[in-house]
């Protein structure tokens, strides 16, 4: 079984995201997606300052099976990335929710932030999954 | 899971040591058992196990088997004295390759191991060609595992027994019979070490010896970076019936000599050889990081700075030994050495360095 912390958010396409309470969130990819792609072997970030619209795609995660695109799930202003990943991508399959982090937002509209999945939600769609 | 994919005698063993299994060319197979790249790096620093038991293995004998496969396969097996084992193919008539193989001379007739994909073509072009006195036995009752990397014979020693010196003394690609155990200087990584085909009921307790003994147990994932490290072709993707040995880096194979051989393809592969191969295989290096993938293409920069396809990635994968993308394609023939190539990733088009493979040095 995967790990799916209660609190976080999430999205169908398996990104979760961190919300800061200060307008900022943190995204990466969940257990069940690293348990899925396998050793991640490269991974292409967002340019800091670029404005994303939710949905939009934000980034590569590359692993020895395969590439997947990391889409965003809420709109707003990428702050920051996690350069560390450039050359320790194996951080996605360690520490999903920790060190393998993607990038930071700034969001245009919290409002979206009720349109994500609690952890019970994104449970049902790792289940529809396997 | 598909109850209709054919297990090994391993399976089980697999399964407790959390092997993720993968169907297979009809088979249930281990993929990996956590990390594919861990695997990989313990076969290159020291020692890995893997479950080939998925391999076809035949056996040729009869007093007409040494003719018989003189006229089947591209390498001479009277070049090989008993002990001795050569690569090579299966031809069809057009000089396509049907089958990679090794071919074990034995003191009592011949040992083929070969694909499982291709297990039905290959025992039907047997069959189909078989002439005079020549019994062809599969043997899916035996299991068969690689024991590769630097440090695989010193710790197999144990499990090896008083076959272990004999074993370490033999040059790559010869192989002794120790009772019941086909011991060969062969594998499929680069890396020093033996494959061994052994009774069903054996492979258990070998496995867990040599588990024991500090060897990892390792998954068809890193089999494939770890040969695609090596320059070694994958049957299927590197070549096959559309493909001669001239095309795919298998020329060495091909016993030219003497002139009156006439194995199964030979004037195909002869008239290709006169007129000139319409492509050949190449390694690339991807510049920069990333991956290279099987089936992108590769592009020739023009002189007006545009880009012409060129040819196909057949097998590509990030190599974790060298950290970067590596891969083999199949290009025309007329592109220069110094051509400036390139393979088309995410809409950029990133330039990739031909090379001759192996990509690593071979460990002796």
């Amino acid at each position: 079984m995967s790990d799916i912390p209660a609190d976080l958010k999430y999205i169908a396409s398996h990104e979760w995201v961190r919300v800061a309470g200060d307008g900022t969130v943190t995204v990466g990819v969940t257990d069940h997606a690293q348990d899925a792609l396998g050793d991640v072997v490269y991974v292409e970030l967002p340019e800091v300052d670029v404005v994303l619209s939710a949905g939009d795609e934000a980034g590569v995660v590359e692993s020895v099976k395969a590439a997947s695109d990391i889409y965003t799930p809420l709109s707003g202003t990428v702050i920051a990335v996690n350069s560390t990943l450039e050359d320790a991508p194996e951080q996605v399959n360690s520490d999903p929710y920790g060190e393998g982090w993607f990038f930071k937002l700034r969001l245009a509209d919290a409002g979206e932030l009720d349109e994500l999945l609690d952890a019970d939600g994104y449970a049902d769609v790792c289940d529809a999954d396997a | 899971m598909s109850s209709a994919l054919k297990r090994t005698p391993l399976a089980q063993a697999h399964e407790a040591a959390g092997a993720k299994m993968v169907p297979f060319f009809g088979w249930e197979m281990p993929l990996h058992y956590g990390s594919q790249l861990e695997e990989h790096y313990a076969v290159r620093g020291c020692g890995g196990i893997f479950d080939v038991s998925h391999m076809t293995v035949v056996d040729i004998s009869g007093p007409d088997a040494t003719a018989y496969l003189r006229c089947l396969l591209t390498q001479d097996v009277t070049t090989l004295a008993p002990g001795q084992a050569s690569y090579g193919a299966l031809l069809n008539n057009a000089g396509g390759v049907i089958d990679d193989l090794i071919a074990y001379r034995r003191t009592e007739g011949y040992r083929l191991i070969v694909n499982a994909a291709t297990r039905d073509e290959d025992l039907a072009w047997l069959e189909a060609h078989r002439t005079g006195a020549v019994e062809i036995t599969e043997r899916a009752e035996l299991a068969m595992l690689a024991v590769q990397g630097p440090e695989a014979l010193a710790r197999a020693t144990a499990w090896l027994g008083a076959a272990a010196p004999t074993l370490a003394a033999l040059p790559p690609f010869a192989f002794l019979e120790d009772e019941d155990r086909f011991l060969a200087r062969t594998g499929y990584t680069g890396e020093d070490g033996f494959e061994v085909v052994l009774p069903a009921a054996d492979a258990v307790d070998a496995w867990g010896m040599l588990l024991a003994a500090g060897l990892a147990p390792a998954g068809l994932g890193a089999r494939d970076t770890l040969r695609l490290e090596a320059g070694m072709n994958l049957y299927g993707q590197d070549m096959d019936q559309t493909v001669s040995p001239l095309e795919a880096n298998m020329g060495w194979t091909v016993a030219w000599a003497p002139e009156d051989r006439a194995f199964l393809g030979r004037d195909a592969l002869a008239a290709q050889k006169a007129t000139g191969v319409p492509t050949r295989q190449v390694g690339l290096r991807l510049e920069g990081k990333g991956v290279l993938r099987a089936g992108l293409e590769v592009f020739q920069e023009g002189p007006d700075g545009a880009w012409t396809p060129v040819g196909t990635l057949t097998s590509g994968a990030f190599s974790p030994t060298l950290k970067e993308g590596i891969g083999l394609a199949r290009i025309k023939a007329t592109v220069p050495r110094a051509a400036i190539l390139a393979v088309e990733l995410r809409g950029q088009y990133r330039r990739v360095l031909r090379c001759r493979p192996p990509f690593i040095k071979k460990h002796s």
